[in-house]
């Protein structure tokens, strides 16, 4: 089935970068992050019920230089989703729209979701945990 | 009479469906599924992170505790239901070829709800033991 050719109204590449739009597009780009991660989630529990071999490999790949990596970015992707999740909820009930209210929570959202991301890891470090 | 109405037209309450044909369902549904993984996820991610650098044995022996289990469980159809119904909305905006947007739609309901299976059968087995 041929697709016509129709024109595009401007996008991305006509605006300015500002708070607003990053929250959005970030939300959006988390959400795909955490979908993916999900089936790791689901790869993980099916390895712990396989037996402590299956267990070494999931152990072994999260303790490596690269799955620390990507630890600490789902950690952060998760930490962005989650608080400007709340964000959205409130922006539903119809708070948080003036311009101003609108650019201080998208900061509060960015520099929060920094800050759960090193809690997280604050805390996983000083148990020693993939020490 | 929600503070909401005034934002419906008649027409709507008349056909009853709105222009994506089925009401206001999936937005309901998305918003359900995200204050449940709000607290559900403080949760699970309190729980791996008590478990970094646990033997196979603890990590084990958490999953099947039963209250580990069932919020385990929880946590795990409310993220692939609330996953399934976001990349649903991103195939929408921007897969327009209508083979590929269904296949694709198809593609990820399938996903989602094999490793929402797989999951909850691997949690279901550690519980029990088997």
């Amino acid at each position: 089935m041929s697709q016509p050719v129709r024109p595009l109204s401007p996008h991305l590449q006509v605006y300015r970068w500002q708070i607003q739009m990053v929250t959005s597009i970030l939300h959006r780009g988390t959400g795909i992050i955490l979908a993916v991660g999900s089936v790791l989630i689901a790869a993980a529990l099916a390895c712990l019920a396989a037996g402590p071999e299956a267990w070494a490999c999931v152990t072994g790949l999260a303790g490596s230089w690269f799955g620390l990596l990507v630890l600490f970015g789902w950690t952060w992707a998760l930490a962005y989703h989650w608080i400007n999740g709340i964000r959205h909820l409130l922006q539903d009930a119809g708070l948080g729209y003036s311009i101003a209210q609108f650019v201080r929570n998208g900061w509060i959202t960015v520099i929060g979701s920094l800050v759960i991301t090193g809690l997280v890891w604050g805390v996983v470090i000083s148990r020693g945990g993939f020490a | 009479m929600s503070r909401f109405d005034r934002f419906r037209a008649p027409i709507k309450n008349a056909r009853g469906l709105g222009s994506a044909k089925d009401g206001v369902h999936h937005f309901i549904v998305q918003r359900i599924t995200a204050v449940a993984l709000l607290f559900l996820a403080i949760y699970v991610v309190g729980l791996v992170v008590t478990l970094a650098g646990a033997d196979y044995a603890t990590a084990r022996a958490a999953v099947a505790h039963p209250a580990n289990a069932v919020l385990l469980v929880a946590f795990l159809l409310a993220m692939f239901w609330h996953a399934q119904l976001g990349l649903q909305v991103v195939i929408e905006d921007y897969v327009h070829t209508p083979w590929l947007a269904i296949a694709s739609q198809l593609a990820v309901r399938f996903a989602c709800v094999l490793a929402a299976l797989a999951s909850v059968f691997a949690v279901v087995r550690i519980a029990l033991g088997t």
